[in-house]
């Protein structure tokens, strides 16, 4: 029992995390049909800004890791500004093939500057754990986890109560119309891929210091988004933020009672059984065809 | 004139062993042409009927796992007390096996991730590689994990204990891979322009019609997956028999990604674009090699990529074919004629 409990909490930790992964792709997904492949190399961004300014020019752990994001928001930006914006309109294939060259040469571009071997970020949390009765968390993982759901909470107060999140809405409820109310389209884009972006990078700035900064984190990172996209349903914010809780539940679980070498099959196995159970995802919105 | 310039081709592919005593090119061109029939299997999924499958690389390496074991044998613990035993089997049956289980994999995916399109069967198709190598990696009984398959018996051809011949050497293999590409080239031509090959045409370009007029739209889906997934599992055979080693790597996503960049740059749905676009990303990495890092070298491939789909999004086949009969149409009537061609005016 304990050691169910100790997953349990595990994998809520783990889950704020993975939320915030899922929520960036399913933004991008949804208001803008691109798939992401450059997901997961922000992610990865994100993981190594904090340990650039951290450990190698000595900034402030906590500063560094605002920086990263910051700097996530705008590579989003660049990114949305430099491949997608010239393919406006065009089909979705086109875009994924754009964006599969984009993750190649940024993936490369990341370990030819920092090498392949894997870096470590040291952060000033005591390595004492925090124990609640049978139960214990790492101080470093009860921040991470506090600050995903600060972040998560902010995305959902971004997207239901301001400007630039109802503008959001509607470009996801039907473009064209949206358009034609006056919602800059351009921007609204340039917006939504910038925050999925910023979402990534965060998600990666937070995890860097809990394992290692290696060039192809992004990888499984960018798989296990998609999973949790699957599993919530296209363009579903809240279906995202339970997938992610969900994924972990399973991974933990998966890794405890049946292999840990087994632990990122997990995701992938869900996608299957969702799709053949409940091919429309569990929380979707839309019909999926297309 | 036609046949003409056909012989000539095969001519010179054929010659190439006896005119070039250079191994390590020789390695190159086998190496290439293994991911040319891996390229041209793709293209029947990404340029005939328009999906985007980007699992591609499982097929090949269920290919290549299962020919592997099959000729090597192993044994399987599956109670304490029992172990199942099998023992290796000819390396041309278990070259076929691997064709077999590779197409009979193609047969599954084909059926569950057809149920979606577009971003979901890509996500699926990932996902499907993603869970064979995590089982390749994990599966040590039966894979030996990370610690790859060795000594992998090599082809061989005539009878046992009369005259046998192993294909040690790299000419036999190039002849053999050569043969193999020729079949397969055939055998998607001829499949291209039947009805099948219609069939899948007309669902790349509108599927709601194609169904609509009576095309069996998964059918002719999951024939498409099944024929691309035999010939991948062919040049995964190919390959771990030629390199006679392999490991859970084989099935990294990079090579579907590479697999993905010959087809878009050679030119999805035309019959020479996985072959131009093998050669050239299979020799330009021996190119790259002098004066650039293995980095360097995929930064390069991940921009080549976005470029061409950017200035050339139908590949280089058919931007030079169009040239092509631009130039001839344009000689002979000073470019009157080109756009009251049809076929060109459909183009525009």
């Amino acid at each position: 029992m304990t050691e169910f409990l100790q997953h349990i909490l595990n994998a809520i930790v783990l889950g704020g995390t993975y939320a915030l992964l899922g929520i960036g792709l399913t933004l991008i997904f949804g208001i803008m049909k691109v798939v992401n492949f450059t997901h997961g190399e922000l992610y990865s961004f994100g993981a190594y800004m904090v340990f650039m300014f951290s450990a190698m020019l000595g900034l402030n752990f906590f500063l560094a890791i605002l920086v990263a994001m910051v700097l996530g928001v705008v590579l989003g930006a660049v990114i949305e500004f430099v491949l997608l914006r010239p393919l406006r309109g065009a089909n979705i294939d086109t875009t994924m093939l754009v964006m599969i060259g984009a993750w190649i040469a940024m993936q490369n571009l990341e370990q030819f500057s920092w090498g392949g071997v894997a870096k470590s970020i040291s952060h000033p949390f005591p390595s004492d754990p925090l124990v609640i009765g049978d139960v214990s968390v790492s101080w470093i993982r009860v921040f991470v986890f506090c600050f995903a759901i600060l972040l998560i909470a902010g995305s959902y107060f971004l997207i239901n109560r301001t400007k630039l999140g109802k503008s959001m809405r509607a470009t996801f409820q039907d473009r064209d119309t949206a358009a034609l109310m006056g919602v800059n389209i351009n921007a609204v884009y340039t917006a939504t891929f910038a925050l999925g972006s910023g979402l990534a990078a965060s998600a990666g700035a937070l995890l860097g210091p809990v394992f290692v900064v290696t060039p192809t984190m992004g990888d499984l990172a960018a798989l296990k988004a998609f999973a949790i996209v699957i599993l919530g349903g296209l363009g579903s914010i809240v279906g995202a933020t339970i997938g992610g809780f969900i994924l972990a539940l399973a991974e933990e679980l998966g890794a405890g009672y049946i292999s840990s070498g087994y632990r990122d099959a997990m995701g992938f196995a869900l996608i299957i059984l969702v799709l053949i159970y409940r091919p429309t995802g569990l929380f979707a919105l839309k019909e999926r065809y297309g | 004139m036609k046949r003409g310039i056909i012989i000539l081709w095969l001519v010179f592919l054929f010659s190439i062993p006896l005119w070039i005593n250079d191994l390590y090119f020789l390695h190159i061109l086998i190496n290439t042409g293994i991911f040319v029939i891996a390229a041209m299997s793709l293209n029947l999924l990404l340029g005939y009927t328009g999906q985007l499958s980007l699992g591609h690389v499982a097929f090949f390496g269920i290919g290549a796992y299962v020919s592997a074991l099959l000729s090597v044998g192993f044994d399987l613990e599956l109670t304490d007390t029992y172990t199942f035993v099998f023992d290796p089997i000819p390396v041309w049956v278990a070259f076929l096996c691997g064709i077999i289980v590779a197409s009979l994999f193609g047969w599954f995916i084909g059926k569950v991730a057809f149920k979606v399109r577009g971003a979901y069967f890509v996500i699926v198709t990932i996902s499907f590689a993603e869970v064979v190598r995590l089982v390749s990696l994990n599966w040590v009984d039966l894979t030996e994990g990370p610690m790859a398959i060795n000594n992998i018996p090599p082809f061989t051809l005539g009878i046992p204990s009369v005259w046998e011949m192993t294909f040690y050497q790299k000419e036999p293999n190039y002849y053999l891979i050569l043969i193999i590409a020729i079949i397969c080239y055939v055998l998607i031509r001829r499949i291209v322009q039947s009805r099948i090959g219609r069939a899948m045409i007309s669902l790349r370009e509108n599927e709601p019609l194609a169904a609509s007029v009576g095309v069996d739209v998964t059918h002719y889906l999951v024939i498409a997956t099944v024929i691309a997934a035999a010939m991948a599992g062919a040049a995964g055979g190919l390959y771990t028999h030629y390199v006679r080693i392999v490991d859970p790597d084989i099935f990294l996503f990079i090579y579907t990604v590479t697999m993905v960049i010959m087809v878009v740059c050679g030119g999805k749905g035309t019959l020479a674009g996985p072959v131009v676009g093998g050669i050239i990303f299979g020799v330009l990495p021996e190119i790259l090699r002098e004066f650039a890092a293995p980095e360097i070298q995929w930064i390069i491939y991940g921009i080549a990529m976005i470029v061409i789909v950017f200035f050339l999004p139908d590949g280089i086949v058919p931007a030079l074919t169009n040239w092509w009969n631009d130039r001839r149409k344009g000689v002979l009537s000073s470019g009157l004629v080109a756009d009251s061609d049809p076929a060109i005016r459909d183009k525009k």
